[in-house]
């Protein structure tokens, strides 16, 4: 894609300017997904496995069928298998196998059947009335125990090609990359060190529950609002699942109360809707907190081996992993992304890597913020920071020494263009926190990550308005506060202030399509788009100041919010400004917008450095974290307080997942902790203030060199505080969360 | 089941409802009375999306049966600003992007306003153990936290 539009010096980005949706969410304005409501609207519920992997011999819905209160009960018969798109396959198969459980209930959790009633109390009441006849089977939770011969199969035939002969049928997908020759490698090295690696499954924990509202009618026509990362995913899934033409579902993105990957596909909406088509009536479906933990995505749980070779000088001579990864009852952990980001950072010769994707009877996992990667930088940072500690050795100057820069291939195969490692290694190297002394008792921990980024596809409109305002429609649902960077952005393009810009995230019915809010994507893809349309609309404004003055186009440019004269024959006239030629465009060729509808492939990839203080008390085992700092390559910062915001967060899910957060099964395959209560995410009191260090490397891919900055906070922080607890401790931590009972262990074994 | 007739005051407005005895202040306030700015994050009490202020004390409106609001003053996020001016506390969570996706900033902001009342001057610990029962996921509390100890300050030069 060619950037002519290319920016380094900006009058509106940069600036921190307050998010147009501001009023809305601090009033109680804002409507997430649980806050509309429609006409003659009916409640749904959802009837829900006790069993982690049980045979559905029977279910008998006529009891609930009769309630006075009810208007519909559906099971997996009323959805798409034959009666309406027969052949449905692949992830749109595994999707409706999620939603509604066919001849096999896979994890704890999984749902059965659904009821919509006049009331949520009356659905749920109803739920009672539901007989469900199970046989269980055996079931197995734990990642190694799903690989081993004797482990009971999740399903037969889910493998694809890439497994190799003589796998369980739970290992479902296998990658292995990498370059050079480890062995010879490993030969070369002073010091070889070879361990082992656990982290469990935690969750998104976004604070708002999945919600939707759904009205579909017989003539296959329908309407659905839902809380969502991604609308037109869902249109697209929700009319494969019901078989229904995907442009006659209409979808509205509310306001979404927090992603994070988990709201990239969907669970309750075609249940909405398939309830909805037998009423006849719009049908509010609202998940429990309960519901969450046990039926929508956690990230998926690891079980990884590492082996690093060093030289005496820091110099990693080779470097080998392999990442089990186990992702609930259906193909799609991560095991690729795991290997192939884990040495992502380093330019090394000789680097092997190996990634398995593993069913289990747990919920099929979801994307989580760079998913797959936090694990396998935990693993490899782990045994890089053992390294630092026998060769004695500064582990900012072992990364830097090691770390890779423009031109270096990559672990997984292609060459970098420019990026900025070196400078988050340098910046962190130079930061009052790193050189800050430590009081007895606490540690200090570094670790880099790495993510890909991504650019995915993208419409994106703007149009002006005869005031010299303009609208702007993105298809990227605002998780939190792009719709600043956008109007941002555009403002820099047309040169009007920023708060004549109102951006709207359109439906599914005025907007071409739009891939997920996922991968980082937003500021990159949509900002981009937005930076095209807004160039494009730009055009058409100097073709009517030129049409005005009767001088050809090219000599005619625009410059802060004008179209002026350019060029030594254009002639002598005054700027137009943007609103005089909008003011008229009615009568010289209508109106003037701008579009982009495209696939940016340049989104960059992204590095960060993380410096932790931890402090650990030996008599509890309780882990504080006293000092945190983030530094990461943001490409260009466009709001650089939201970009703060996303470092801040990221390394507070990273705190969560390292030293508290994750899913307890119980011998019987049942989720033991599916409430907040149980699952402790990070409350105020546990954190310190994060800081934040934003270093712009700018991204030759995107006109005003942005990378995506959404996810690679989350990379460093689980090795980062596993590094810190470790030295506090004084004995190296292998398995996460490093909750109190387990670093107790720890010292006790350490003696 | 027979329902039960309430009348309370929300955000000085009298109002009533009929709610049956197992819905919660927060089913009433969001389904009854279309109040949809408290938010049920968990329905267990614990990440405080529902926070209201009830005879001035804060308490989960998702552990409050709707029948005990009976003749009670319930303040919620909508009762807040004054008119169209916002209170301190919104004007700095704006300013600060003490928000990202905004779910929690509803009960977060009924919280601190109801520690500010309380204590005017709150150290950086007072403030975090006192929304140590507001969960967010997003910000990681630090734009937060600053955002309420600043309107704190700003607060007391003003008065």
């Amino acid at each position: 894609m060619a950037l002519d539009d290319r920016k380094s010096e900006f009058t509106f980005v940069g600036t921190r300017p307050n998010r147009p949706d501001g009023l809305d969410k601090v009033t109680g304005r804002a409507k997430f997904g649980a806050d509309m409501s429609a006409p003659g609207m009916l409640h749904g519920a959802i009837l829900r496995s006790p069993h982690a992997h049980a045979r559905i011999v029977k279910i008998d819905t006529s009891k609930a069928e009769a309630h006075k209160d009810v208007k519909a009960v559906v099971t997996r018969a009323d959805f798409a298998d034959v009666p309406f798109k027969p052949g449905l396959e692949g992830e749109f198969w595994n999707v409706l196998e999620n939603v509604m459980a066919g001849e096999k209930a896979l994890y704890d959790g999984h749902a059965v059947a659904a009821v919509a009633a006049t009331s949520a109390l009356a659905a749920r009441d109803a739920l009672k009335l539901i007989e469900v006849e199970y046989e269980v089977l055996p079931h197995v939770t734990d990642v190694d125990k799903a690989m081993a011969s004797d482990a009971p199969v999740i399903r037969e035939g889910a493998a694809d090609y890439s497994v190799p002969e003589g796998m369980h049928p739970n290992v479902v997908r296998y990658h292995e990359s990498g370059h050079g020759d480890v062995e010879a490698g490993f030969a070369e090295a002073d010091l070889v060190i070879e361990d082992s690696f656990v982290t469990e499954a935690t969750h998104q924990g976004y604070i708002e529950p999945h919600a939707c509202l759904g009205m579909l009618g017989n003539d296959g026509k329908g309407e659905l609002w839902c809380t969502t990362q991604g609308h037109w995913i869902a249109q697209k899934t929700c009319a494969a699942l019901l078989g229904i033409e995907t442009s006659q579902l209409r979808v509205t993105a509310s306001e979404i109360g927090g992603g994070f990957g988990g709201k990239t596909t969907v669970f309750i909406e075609p249940v909405a809707l398939a309830l909805s088509r037998k009423a006849n009536r719009p049908v509010k479906l609202v998940m429990t907190r309960s519901e969450v933990f046990r039926a929508t995505g956690p990230t998926s749980s690891a079980s990884m081996d590492i082996k690093i070779g060093m030289k005496k000088d820091g110099t990693i001579s080779a470097a080998q992993g392999v990442f089990r990864l186990q992702g609930g009852a259906f193909p799609g952990a991560p095991g690729d992304m795991t290997a192939m980001c884990a040495f992502a950072p380093y330019n090394l010769t000789n680097v092997k890597q190996v990634g398995y994707d593993v069913m289990a009877n747990r919920p099929k996992q979801a994307a989580y913020r760079a998913p797959g990667a936090p694990m396998g930088a935990f693993a490899v940072e782990s045994v890089i920071d053992e390294l630092c500690k026998k060769l004695d050795l500064d582990p900012v100057d072992v990364r830097l020494k090691n770390a890779a820069y423009e031109g270096t291939k990559a672990s997984y195969g292609p060459r970098y263009e420019r990026i900025g490692l070196v400078e988050t290694l340098e910046a962190a190297k130079a930061h009052p926190h790193y050189s800050a002394p430590l009081k007895p008792g606490q540690g200090r921990g570094i670790s880099c990550g790495f993510w890909f980024n991504h650019g995915g596809e993208t419409s994106v409109s703007l149009s002006l308005s005869e005031d010299g305002s303009a609208q702007l429609m993105v298809g990227t649902p605002d998780i939190g506060g792009s719709r600043a960077s956008m109007a941002l952005m555009a403002a820099e393009v047309l040169g009007i202030p920023y708060e004549n810009i109102r951006v709207t995230i359109a439906d599914t019915a005025t907007l071409g399509y739009n891939d997920v809010s996922h991968g980082s994507r937003v500021t990159y893809a949509s900002g981009l788009a937005t930076i095209k349309a807004a160039n494009h609309a730009v055009e058409k404004l100097c073709e009517r100041a030129a049409a005005s003055w009767g001088i050809p186009t090219d000599a005619v440019k625009w410059e802060n919010g004008c179209a002026v004269p350019s060029g030594p024959n254009a002639g002598d006239f005054d700027p137009r400004p943007l609103a005089d030629i909008t003011a008229h465009m009615g009568s010289t060729g209508g109106p003037i917008s701008g579009h982009f509808e495209a696939t940016p492939e340049g989104a960059g990839v992204s590095f960060g450095t993380h410096i932790v203080d931890a402090e650990v008390d030996p008599e509890t085992g309780k882990t504080a974290i006293t000092r945190y700092t983030v530094v990461q390559d943001a490409g260009k910062a466009i709001h650089p307080t939201y970009v703060e915001g996303q470092y801040q967060g990221g390394a507070a899910q990273g705190i969560g997942w390292a030293l508290n957060e994750e899913y307890i099964y119980g011998e019987d395959g049942r989720l033991q902790n599916s409430i907040f209560l149980d699952y402790r995410i990070p409350v105020a009191s546990d954190l310190p203030m994060i800081d934040t260090v934003i270093v712009e490397v700018p991204n030759p891919g995107h006109p005003f060199g942005v990378r995506g900055v959404g996810e690679t906070g989350i990379v460093p922080p689980l090795a980062a505080i596993a590094n810190a607890v470790s030295h506090a401790a004084g004995v190296r931590m292998r398995q996460l969360p490093m909750s109190p009972p387990r670093i107790l262990a720890a010292l006790k074994d350490n003696g | 089941m027979s329902k039960f007739h309430v009348s309370t005051t929300v955000n000085g407005d009298s109002v009533e409802y009929l709610c049956d005895p197992r819905e919660t202040l927060l089913d009433c306030l969001r389904d009854k009375l279309n109040l949809t700015g408290a938010k049920e994050g968990c329905g267990t009490g614990d990440c405080g999306a529902c926070s209201v202020s009830v005879d001035g004390r804060l308490v989960c409106s998702c552990l409050m049966l709707g029948v005990e609001a009976d003749g009670k003053q319930i303040e919620t996020v909508e009762g807040i600003a004054d008119g169209d001016v916002l209170h301190p506390l919104q004007q700095k969570f704006i300013e600060h992007a003490a928000l990202q996706c905004g779910i929690c900033t509803p009960g977060i902001l009924v919280a601190a306003k109801s520690l500010l009342e309380k204590n005017p001057n709150p150290t950086e610990e007072e403030t975090r153990y006192w929304l140590a029962g507001n969960l967010c996921r997003c910000t990681g509390y630090d734009k937060i936290i600053r955002a309420v100890m600043e309107t704190a300050e700003e607060l007391r030069e003003a008065s």
